[in-house]
């Protein structure tokens, strides 16, 4: 569905995009992960044919898009950060008037128009001004604008920033229904790690315009991070007795606390627990914790996308 | 399937629906000119309306079509510009809906403004009249284009849009002798009024209305307007195409 070859785009000095090779098959739902700045949305922007690339092709739903932008464009739905919609206009207008662009007749935009408002759960504000709609409201409605046409392929830019995580969660509920009944590819950008490990199959993470890392997010975690075990004793002299029992799972002693860094921690803690009571000094408490998508971009460059991204204000949303 | 045609038929009506919404503004701006031309006309020599009614009725386009851009800086703000960037529209229909929206209010004007000049003593003939508001068109899709083109060049810096638009504005139409006759003035600014395109476009006017039709003024003024109105299409896909 998406094939690009060391697509790259330089805003002046700037290289926003740095040689992306990107393979998204029909039906995916792929997630490109990254803090502000580090080249989603131009990438995404590539792909929608809104700028063409420095350098490198784009192959998007069978067509290039720098030679063929009408095809690419007929094929695609987008949702960009900014509302689709019109302020000034209301919402069942934008509807119809997106499907006429799509060259749907005007009865057939006015029935489709319907059952998205039906679907999207819009009917009692489709006939307001936009601009008296609430941020949830409008967001549904750009949801709606981008499925006019039934596209095979649906790229959203950040589709939940600025929401409630009430409205956050039922706009991934949305995105994910869509994608049971239709079979959609989609491919969205987002910088909330929580929404990348729970919607994508697939999670591609992107710093400084590259891709450093591309898999599922249970495969990321335990590639580069894994989990780890982390035991507490009464005492000092236990853990330290302790560290020779485990030997096997080589664990780091610190004051009576012990971290064992492994794979598949919640099938193993139970045994681990057994072979300790058995020697005779019993764990006083046990904590298993799990790897985020926010240790693997630690790991994979030394910082964390909490502090660089998640908090910081839309205004330094990229070019 | 769709064609350039119904593309502009998209976008016009777009961008007409929430003016039809709410008529009471359209109305408003429609009276505008009625108030200016009741309190100049009286000032203007005697049988001078057949001279200054055209002129009015160009005006009164040009200022709405040069705002054609200001409705887009908002929505280029808000998001909904880039929406339709991806849609399949053709590009050159975003520029003429956009600008027909602006100029098709004020041919509901003109026909206004006729109508209750008519009583004064203007005389106009129909087939002229309608050459005419061709010709005023293909100029003003270029004008509007041109300030579909300066919103996307200064959409971050929303001063620059007003700036630009007002500098240019304002000698445009005086050095086209819209409200005053250039005839009477020096030699520089008759040379600097030969090189503003307006002022075919003005003096086509004034004769068509006359019911002049196949005289050189309306080959120049059809000369211009084309010319005026190729160059702001051209200028305005160019620039949506490099819009970042």
């Amino acid at each position: 569905m998406i094939e690009t070859q060391g697509l790259t785009k330089h805003f002046k000095d700037v290289r926003a995009v740095d040689g992306i090779d990107l393979t998204v098959a029909p039906g995916e739902l792929v997630a490109l992960l990254g803090p502000n700045g580090a080249g989603k949305s131009t990438t995404l922007r590539m792909l929608t044919t809104l700028i063409p690339p420095t350098s490198g092709t784009a192959r998007v739903a069978g067509f290039d898009v720098v030679r063929h932008q009408r095809q690419v464009r007929l094929r695609i739905g987008y949702i960009g950060q900014g509302n689709g919609a019109g302020h000034s206009q209301r919402g069942r207008d934008e509807l119809i008037s997106q499907g006429r662009a799509y060259g749907l007749g005007v009865k057939d935009a006015r029935a489709r128009a319907a059952t998205l408002i039906d679907s999207l759960g819009l009917a009692e504000v489709a006939d307001r001004r936009v601009s008296s709609l609430s941020g949830g409201q409008r967001r549904r409605l750009d949801i709606a604008m981008g499925l006019i046409h039934a596209p095979d392929l649906l790229f959203l830019d950040e589709p939940s920033t600025g929401l409630d995580p009430q409205n956050r969660a039922n706009l991934q509920e949305h995105i994910l229904d869509l994608r049971a009944e239709h079979e959609t590819t989609i491919v969205l950008t987002t910088h909330y790690l929580d929404e990348a490990d729970s919607m994508a199959e697939r999670v591609i993470v992107i710093d400084h315009g590259r891709i450093i890392a591309d898999d599922s997010p249970a495969r990321l975690k335990a590639e580069h991070v894994g989990d780890r075990i982390i035991l507490g004793f009464d005492a000092e002299t236990e853990a330290a007795r302790a560290t020779t029992t485990l030997a096997a799972y080589d664990p780091a002693r610190e004051g009576a606390r012990l971290t064992i860094a492994t794979q598949g921690a919640p099938r193993q803690l139970p045994g681990l627990l057994d072979d300790l009571r058995a020697a005779g000094h019993p764990a006083a408490e046990a904590e298993v914790i799990r790897p985020t998508l926010d240790d693997v971009f630690l790991k994979l460059t030394g910082r964390s996308l909490r502090e660089g991204g998640a908090a910081e204000t839309r205004e330094l949303v990229e070019v | 399937m769709t064609t350039l045609i119904t593309d502009t038929t998209t976008v016009f009506s777009r961008e007409l629906r929430p003016l039809l919404r709410d008529p009471f503004t359209i109305i408003f701006s429609m009276v505008q000119p009625l108030v200016f031309l009741g309190l100049f006309a009286p000032l203007l020599p005697d049988n001078s309306l057949q001279w200054f009614v055209p002129g009015i009725i160009v005006m009164s386009c040009l200022f709405a079509c040069s705002m054609t851009g200001s409705n887009l800086l908002f929505e280029i703000q808000t998001g909904s510009h880039e929406r339709m960037l991806v849609t399949p529209l053709r590009r050159p229909a975003l520029l003429i809906g956009r600008a027909l929206k602006e100029i098709v209010p004020m041919f509901a004007q003109a026909a206004l403004i006729v109508a209750v000049c008519v009583p004064f003593g203007f005389r106009f003939e129909w087939a002229g009249a309608v050459v005419g508001l061709i010709i005023l068109a293909a100029f003003c899709i270029g004008l509007g284009a041109l300030s579909y083109t300066l919103a996307l060049a200064s959409k971050n810096q929303e001063w620059m849009f007003w700036t630009v638009q007002q500098t240019l504005l304002f000698p445009l139409l005086l050095l086209a002798g819209v409200l005053l006759p250039i005839e009477n003035g020096p030699g520089w600014l008759q040379a600097l009024a030969k090189g503003n395109p307006l002022s075919y476009v003005v003096d086509a006017e004034r004769s068509l209305f006359n019911g002049e039709i196949f005289t050189s003024a309306t080959l120049y003024g059809l000369i211009a307007a084309a010319a005026v109105g190729a160059l702001g299409l051209w200028a305005g896909v160019r620039a949506m195409r490099r819009s970042d």
